[in-house]
Order: structure tokens, then C-alpha cells, then sequence
């Protein structure tokens, strides 16, 4: 199923910053590598949200200006950060003690395949590829709630939300909410039930992209993108 | 107890064929390169390594690996930007891998330092690594069965010193080297200084030297991800 082209998808920028406004002021949030990052600089300003990483540091900030960087300071996509002030460092059980005790309150993650059971697979795309799993199964495991920013479909136009996921498993009904380039999505007892559409697209049309029955608790809202 | 005082070739010269060997560090933070170089000119073979990752570029736990000296690699996440040397040895059937996911890889490695020989956890529960694991319900929860994780030897990198071998660490350079001090029966720790008894405040002693069984001085140690970007090799 192609898309209508007159309908505008969300850009990645715009995808993080509607992803952003849903961050509770006060929370401790892990973001996964890739667009998640991205979510930080979005976050509505008067919030205080506190990032972890898995590598052993709460309360990093962005990355420093070119030439200041620290090979030893870090985020887990080993980038270099820096330490704002109150952060705290620690080794790496102390760190997962973080994330799998249940004291973040929220990790955003990429996926491969959400499933409308909240089923999510973002580890192993195919046999062949070499398996590599960081810390995704622990977040997703022990993190208070865990949403997935994604596009809706793949490159090719395969859905990624679907009615089970082909791919292995990183955890077994652990989302609750995606975020993709075309809608706002919940995983509610075990079904999709949308909330947010982008402008111009019916119910049907997201349908037709999407690969598991799609409910509807009140008419959808409007998908903004600031 | 006073720990004795090698150069990284002394400290890693007993090191036997076969032996596992936990090398701290995650990516480059905390890669103690000048160890696992020593540990590449002492010439063991058939090791089984434990790290975050399987190396990057052409140096450090990579060169180990290029130069066909692991058996065996258990870590978390064997890619980074260059992981050629991983990736040739594991497609060609050369090197084994036990994949772990990260909080479980250091959970395990704790365990094995405070003398737990197993714990539940609820990561990987319902997913291919949760396969051949004893699984039991807890309150209504399903919770795989984890084993400690212990080793020969652990390398790995602080930034200072005492020479009763209490430390401390550099930023996020931490990482795993607290935990793999106390799983190596024979734990070898490079610093950039050793500094006098009592210069260390007892209240940030990350690691207290009761875990650290070797130091060596290294100054101006390199880091990883430079020796990476220039393209280096070693040897």
C-alpha cells in the first residue's frame, strides 16, 4: 500500500519532538540510540527530565562544543556527553540495578516489529546478521513504561506495527505506546487503539499501513508537528 | 596489604593457554589497551574473553581477536563503528560467541564476585536468549534463571591508586571494571598513578583493593577510540 503523497509524514525531528511532549516532568528516561536521542532537545521547556545511560551516568547533558570531548564521558552509543550539574556516576551493576530495580520511569527505543500485544523486536533483523543486544531486553524489562519511536512502515512499505512479530523478540507485551510518522498509537489490552492521525489521512488509509487491527477510543486526535 | 607492582608485560606474563580473562571497559572508556597489548606480544592462545563489546579497529581486544588468539567471546553487543576483526572471525566459524544482554552480563559478573552461584531475572523472558534457561514464576512474573560468571583474570583500568590497590575511576570509564575486580581470581589494574598511602579518601574508594591483585603505572595510557580514528594497528 503506497501513501496518498499529498500526505505530509512526520520528519525524525518531528516525530522526537511530539515523543518529547508526553516525557512527565521529574523523570528519570533512558533514550535508546538513534532518532530517541533525539527526543531530548525536545522536551517542553520547564520540564525536568534526568537522562540515563547505561554505561553508568544519570544527568548528562549534550554533547560538548568540538575539541572539548572526553573519550571517558560517554552515553552508551559512545558518544561524548557531558556531566551536568547533580549528575551522578556509577559502575555497571549499579546502572542496571537502575533499569531493571523499576526506578526509570521511561525508556523510548527503537523497533524492527511492535506487536498490538506490545510484543517488541528491535535486536535481531534476520538469521544471517550478527546478533548484538545491548541493553535493550533489560530496559525493556524493568523500565516503568516503555514507548517506541519508529516510522510506520519500512523502507519498502512493510508495516512495523503487525499482529505478532516475525523478528525475535526483545520483550513480550512490554510497550504501551508508539510513536510513528503517521499517528499516535496505544497497546490497550492487547490491542492497537490510535489516538493521533497526521493531517489529511483517514483511519482506513492508516490501515491499509499497518499490519494488525486498528481500534479507536473516541475519534482520533490531529498528529501536530511543531 | 601492599599489591605488587608490575609492567604491563610482568603483570600479564602467567597468563595461560586457555585461561578466560574479563577485559574491562565499554567501547573505549575504560579499554585498559596497554594491558591487553601486553597480553597480545605474551602470546596466549584459546582464550575466552568477556567484554561489553568485541573490539573496534585494529588494536586492543580486536587485534586479539584478528590475530586468532579467542576461542570464545561473551559479551553484549559485538558491533561498533569498525568490528571487522569480530565479524571475520565469527563468520568464518573461527570464534564462538555467548551473546548476554548487557545488565545480565553484569549481573552475572557481580554475582560471581559476591559468591552468588545463580538469580532470576525478568530480562530475556519470552525471547530467544531465555532458551535452555530454567524459568520459574515469581508473584505472577516469569523470571529466567542466570548463572554467576567468574574468571581467571581480569584487565582492566582505573585512573589512580593506592598501593593497597584501592581505586578510583575516570568518569564513565567505570563502566564494568568494578565488577570484573571482584569475579578474576587474579584481578590486574592499570592507573595512571600510584599515588601514597592515605592520599585516596576512604569515602571514594570505588574499589577497594581487597579486589585488586596487581597494579601497573601507566602514565599517559592510550585511548581506544584515538587509536581507532588514526587507523592504527597493532602490533
Amino acid at each position: 500500500m503506497s501513501l496518498d503523497p499529498a500526505i505530509k509524514r512526520l520528519t525524525r525531528q518531528q516525530m522526537a519532538w511530539r515523543a518529547a511532549q508526553d516525557i512527565a516532568d521529574g523523570s528519570y528516561v533512558n533514550l535508546g540510540i538513534g532518532m530517541p536521542e533525539l527526543v531530548a532537545r525536545y522536551v517542553p521547556a520547564g520540564r525536568h527530565v534526568t537522562y540515563h545511560t547505561e554505561n553508568g551516568l544519570l544527568g548528562f547533558g549534550e554533547r560538548p562544543p568540538e575539541g572539548q570531548e572526553d573519550p571517558d564521558l560517554v552515553n552508551a552509543g559512545k558518544k561524548p556527553v557531558t556531566l551536568l550539574p547533580g549528575a551522578a556516576l556509577f559502575h555497571h551493576a549499579d546502572s542496571f540495578a537502575m533499569i531493571r530495580g523499576g526506578h526509570l520511569d521511561l525508556s523510548i527505543l527503537g523497533a524492527f516489529q511492535v506487536a498490538q500485544n506490545g510484543d517488541l523486536a528491535n535486536w535481531q533483523a534476520g538469521e544471517d546478521a550478527i546478533p548484538a543486544v545491548g541493553g535493550a531486553m533489560d530496559l525493556v524489562s524493568g523500565v516503568k513504561q516503555v514507548f517506541v519511536l519508529t516510522e510506520h512502515t519500512t523502507r519498502d512499505g512493510q508495516p512495523k506495527l503487525v499482529e505478532r512479530c516475525s523478528y525475535a523478540l526483545t520483550g513480550a507485551g512490554v510497550v504501551t505506546r508508539v510513536f510513528t510518522d503517521l499517528a499516535v498509537v496505544d497497546v490497550i489490552d492487547r490491542q492497537f487503539v490510535v489516538r493521533e492521525i497526521v493531517d489529511g489521512l483517514s483511519l482506513d488509509a492508516l490501515r491499509a499501513l499497518t499490519g494488525a487491527d486498528l481500534h479507536e477510543a473516541g475519534a482520533p486526535g490531529l498528529l501536530k508537528a511543531a | 596489604m601492599k599489591k605488587p607492582i608490575f609492567d604491563p608485560a610482568g603483570a600479564v606474563a602467567d597468563i595461560p593457554d586457555g585461561a578466560s580473562v574479563m577485559i574491562g571497559g565499554f567501547g573505549g572508556a575504560g579499554a585498559p589497551v596497554e594491558l591487553v597489548h601486553a597480553l597480545l606480544d605474551q602470546g596466549a592462545r584459546e582464550l575466552t574473553l568477556v567484554n561489553n563489546n568485541a573490539g573496534n579497529g585494529g588494536v586492543g581486544l580486536a587485534a586479539l581477536i584478528r590475530e586468532g588468539r579467542v576461542r570464545k567471546m561473551i559479551c553484549s553487543f559485538p558491533r561498533s563503528s569498525d568490528s571487522r576483526a569480530f565479524q571475520e572471525a565469527y563468520l568464518a566459524g573461527k570464534i564462538e560467541l555467548e551473546l548476554v544482554p548487557q545488565g545480565t552480563l553484569a549481573e552475572r559478573i557481580r554475582a560471581g564476585g559476591a559468591g552468588i552461584p545463580a538469580f532470576f531475572t525478568r530480562t530475556s523472558a519470552g525471547t530467544p536468549l531465555a532458551e535452555g534457561k530454567e524459568q520459574r514464576e515469581f508473584d505472577g512474573q516469569l523470571y529466567v534463571m542466570e548463572r554467576w560468571l567468574k574468571a581467571d583474570f581480569a584487565l582492566v583500568k582505573a585512573k589512580r591508586a593506592d598501593p593497597y590497590g584501592n581505586l578510583v575511576y575516570n568518569k564513565t570509564a567505570r563502566n564494568f571494571g568494578p565488577l570484573m575486580c571482584m569475579a578474576a581470581a587474579t584481578a590486574i589494574v592499570q592507573v595512571n598513578e600510584i599515588v601514597e598511602l592515605g592520599e585516596i579518601d576512604p569515602e571514594i574508594v570505588v574499589t577497594p583493593g581487597i579486589f585488586v591483585n596487581r597494579l601497573v603505572a601507566v602514565a599517559d595510557p592510550q585511548q581506544e577510540e584515538r587509536l581507532v580514528a588514526q587507523g592504527a594497528v597493532y602490533p
